[in-house]
Order: C-alpha cells, then sequence, then structure tokens
C-alpha cells in the first residue's frame, strides 16, 4: 500500500461540502419543510416529501389520457359543512347569483411576492393560451375518475404574467368554500399545473368548483382545490390556521 | 419492522374502509361497477348521491353526480400511519435484502437444495403439513422444503408486490416512472392487488406463528432472538 495520507485534497473539499450541508441543512429545512407540531405523523409526511423531491424526476408528466377515456366523475364537497349548513358559502344567495351571471362579477387576486399583484376576470383568464389534458384525478379515499381539464396554466399566471419574486417559495389558494391549502413552487409551476375553467368540453359545474379550480396531476385530488378566490405566494407555507388542512391531521403533501 | 408490520395492515384497513370497492383498471368510483365491495364500513353501498345529468359533450356515457353522504373517512392519520410504517418495512427490508445476496444467506438457507424440489418431495410435505405432521426443528436450524418455498413466495414475491403495487398508486411517482403506473394495469388494479397481497401476508403471518408455537415455541423464540439452539 503506498503512503495513506490522512489529508488528501478529495477529503478536505468532502469534509468542507458535508460541514457546510450540515450548517446549511437545518436552515433550508426549516424554511422548505411543512410543520410538524412535533407530530410523529407530520415527521413521516415531510419524510416521504422530502424523498420524493429528491429522488425523483423534477417535473415529471402525470399520464394523459385520450377523450374516449372520460368517466363518470363524482363530485365531492371537501367540506362535509357543505351538506348539512344552510349558511354555506355554496347555497350563497351571492355564490348562486354570480353563478347565473356567469360568473361575471368573479374575480380572482393573485398577490403575495409577486412583482404585479393582478386581479383576474374569467375573462382575462380565459384569454391566456388555454390548455387540455385529459388526467385522471385520483382521490385519497381510493376512488379515481377520469376527466377532460381546460384551463391556464398557474405558471403562466405567475411566472409570465404576475412575476414571481426570488424569495418564492409556496403557493396558498383561498377557496370561497373556506378551503386553504398549499403547493409548493415545484407543483405550481408544473406544466399540467392548470387554474381549470373548463371540464369535459363545457364550463366548470358547480359542483366541480365553479368557476375556476386548480388542478395538481401529480398530487392527490384534495390538493386539487375547487372555487379558487385567492392565489398568495409567499415564502413560508402558510398553514391555513384552525381551518387549514394539516392542522387537521393531514398530510400538506399528497404525492403518494 | 415487526411493529410496522401490524400498523400498515391496520391503517390499510382503516383506509379501505373509507372506500370498500374494488375495481380493475385506471378507474373505479361509485359510479363505475367495481369488482368486488366489501361489506366492511357505514360506506358500504350508503348510496348518498344525487346524480346531475350527464356532462356535455359525453352526454350519455359518463355521468356526473355529488355525494350527499358524510362517509366515514379517517384517512388524514391512517393515510400518514401508513407511509411512515411504510418506510420501516421497506428500508430494513432493502438492507435485508442485500445482506441475505451478500451473506449467502438467501443461497444457503432459502434456495432448496439440489434435487431437494421434487414434485415428490413437494406433495410429501404438504401432505405431512396438512396432517400436522410437524416434525420439530433439528438442532441446526434447517427450514424444510415447504418453508423454503413459502418464504422465497414471501421474501422475493409477496412483499416486493406490495410495496410496488404501493408506488403504482402514487400520483407523483408513477408521474416520474410512467412503467409502474402500467405494471398492474392502473391505479385501481395496482389498489386491487395491494389488497390481496396483504391478504395472502396475513394469512402467512397467521400460519408462521401457528407453526413457531407448534414445533416449540420457547426454543424457536430463543433461536430468533439469540441465534443458539440448545
Amino acid at each position: 500500500m503506498k503512503g495513506r495520507r490522512l489529508l488528501t485534497r478529495r477529503n478536505l473539499l468532502l469534509t468542507g461540502a458535508a460541514a457546510a450541508g450540515g450548517l446549511l441543512l437545518p436552515g433550508w429545512w426549516r424554511r422548505n419543510m411543512p410543520p410538524t407540531y412535533g407530530h410523529i405523523l407530520r415527521m413521516g409526511d415531510n419524510l416521504t416529501y422530502a424523498a420524493h423531491r429528491l429522488l425523483l424526476p423534477g417535473q415529471s408528466m402525470a399520464r394523459e389520457y385520450n377523450p374516449g377515456d372520460i368517466t363518470a366523475f363524482p363530485a365531492i364537497f371537501l367540506d362535509d359543512r357543505f351538506l348539512t349548513d344552510p349558511s354555506h358559502p355554496m347555497r350563497s344567495e351571492a355564490y348562486r347569483r354570480s353563478h347565473a351571471t356567469g360568473f361575471a362579477d368573479w374575480r380572482l387576486k393573485v398577490e403575495g411576492l409577486v412583482a404585479r399583484p393582478k386581479t383576474y376576470s374569467l375573462a382575462d383568464l380565459k384569454r391566456f393560451p388555454a390548455r387540455t389534458q385529459v388526467t385522471r384525478h385520483t382521490c385519497e379515499e381510493g376512488w379515481s375518475a377520469i376527466g377532460e381539464w381546460t384551463g391556464v396554466q398557474l405558471g403562466r399566471v405567475l411566472e409570465v404574467d404576475a412575476g414571481l419574486l426570488p424569495e418564492a417559495r409556496f403557493v396558498t389558494f383561498h377557496c370561497n368554500d373556506n378551503y386553504v391549502d398549499s403547493i409548493d413552487l415545484l407543483d405550481a409551476l408544473h406544466p399540467q399545473t392548470l387554474l381549470a375553467y373548463g371540464m369535459n368540453g363545457g364550463d366548470l359545474s358547480v359542483p366541480h368548483g365553479a368557476p375556476v379550480r386548480l388542478r395538481v396531476e401529480t398530487q392527490m385530488g384534495y390538493k386539487s382545490m375547487k372555487y379558487i378566490e385567492r392565489v398568495v405566494v409567499t415564502s413560508e407555507l402558510d398553514d391555513g390556521g384552525k381551518d387549514g388542512n394539516i392542522q387537521n391531521g393531514w398530510s400538506w403533501y399528497a404525492g403518494i | 419492522m415487526a411493529l410496522s408490520f401490524p400498523a400498515l395492515v391496520v391503517s390499510g384497513y382503516v383506509i379501505l374502509m373509507c372506500h370498500p370497492r374494488l375495481y380493475w383498471g385506471e378507474v373505479g368510483n361509485d359510479l363505475t361497477p367495481a369488482l368486488l365491495e366489501l361489506p366492511i364500513s357505514p360506506n358500504h353501498r350508503h348510496g348518498g348521491w344525487e346524480a346531475t345529468g350527464p356532462f356535455a359533450r359525453n352526454g350519455g356515457g359518463p355521468v356526473g353526480a355529488t355525494r350527499t353522504f358524510v362517509i366515514f373517512n379517517q384517512n388524514s392519520w391512517a393515510r400518514s400511519l401508513h407511509f411512515l410504517a411504510a418506510w420501516f418495512l421497506v428500508v430494513p427490508g432493502a438492507v435485508y435484502l442485500l445482506a441475505g445476496a451478500f451473506t449467502g444467506h438467501f443461497r444457503r438457507h432459502l434456495r432448496p437444495g439440489v434435487g431437494e424440489l421434487t414434485p415428490r418431495r413437494l406433495w410429501r410435505d404438504v401432505v405431512d403439513h396438512l396432517r400436522l405432521r410437524i416434525r420439530p426443528a433439528p438442532g441446526r436450524a434447517r427450514y424444510g422444503l415447504l418453508q423454503k418455498c413459502t418464504y422465497c413466495g414471501v421474501v422475493f414475491a409477496v412483499l416486493p408486490l406490495t410495496v410496488l403495487t404501493g408506488l403504482a398508486m402514487s400520483p407523483a411517482i408513477t408521474a416520474g416512472y410512467p412503467i409502474l403506473g402500467r405494471l398492474f394495469g392502473g391505479f385501481q388494479s395496482a389498489r386491487t392487488v395491494h389488497f390481496f397481497a396483504t391478504v395472502v401476508l396475513v394469512l402467512f403471518l397467521l400460519v408462521h406463528t401457528a407453526m413457531v408455537v407448534r414445533s416449540g415455541f420457547l426454543r424457536q423464540m430463543r433461536a430468533m432472538t439469540f441465534g443458539r439452539t440448545p
């Protein structure tokens, strides 16, 4: 064996990189990972999320089908209160009136860490180049359905039109049915992530989230939020408070 | 790892309770016919659907309906527990497979020896087991023929199958590796195979435990934990 040196250049470089990584990692982790609230299940969720982001090729396309593959599609309300509470926003007079006028008064606010905060009408969104995709909706409950979605790529609105600021990391969606949830930038800028206003060739119907819902094809159905009204770009994850999904025990990341 | 299996079975069962219908192919939901409906929860044939009529373009074919029934759904913790426990199965499982391959454990103990695997001997072993004529294991731990075949099936076929079908249900993983999605004929097929593979594993566990008890419980437990047999 030739003389083994304790300090080789390669060792130095590797040790240095590891040390820097060790120092930087906790900060990176805190900024990019959803909160765990000290709960072991949330830690497991984060392990899965980190593994997906580390091991999976970034922004690969979910399978797209032919229009002939479209199937029956159940509509469920994420918020069961819709079924029991007559004062639920989706049952309100305001929403009904808005629906009757083709959502002429509906506006989508895009704000937060964007260079040009904007308000879009439905017609504004339809002026963007449209993308139509036939994809499978996979519900955490265990069922699936194939539908055709038409809308504008969220990345197009955020990156090209509103202009993301460098600190942007998460995109939070505030929905008319009081639902709040967020996705990371990788999924937000995914080419198949749409602000969808059309389904199966027609306008998006009320049970499916009219006038505009999100489509996130790389995650479970509950991340494809309905009735979107406000999109907020943030640098830190907004857990949505006590109405938020994570605080109610659901995994923030639902790619599995 | 030993705890992860019951955690996976229980959480998997709770997840299945949420939608106790199994299908084949990519798609299956309450509005499409099921392969199998399991009467294991209040969600079994709840019938809480309000039809909203055919969609604009596919008149007559695909329909939509709104659910009016508040279903049993404990998937928030069940899914997270399932995936957490899966880590404790997959990581030590991968280490076991690698170690077993490189230390020669599989070759020496699990692979049926030359001339051992004949239909005649296999049949005799099956008949012996059915008659519950189970010889206590000899001093040096040597697996019986049927035992070797069963272990090989579990280690190399059924357990990997549960992991692969599990991954095949993930929208993110199948986007990255579309082959996984197609391997089992679609999301719902993967879910169905996942269920039946688990049934096989649970049956294996029951028989395995019964055999351990029958062939000398205390001695076998000592052999498993400390590796020595008196």
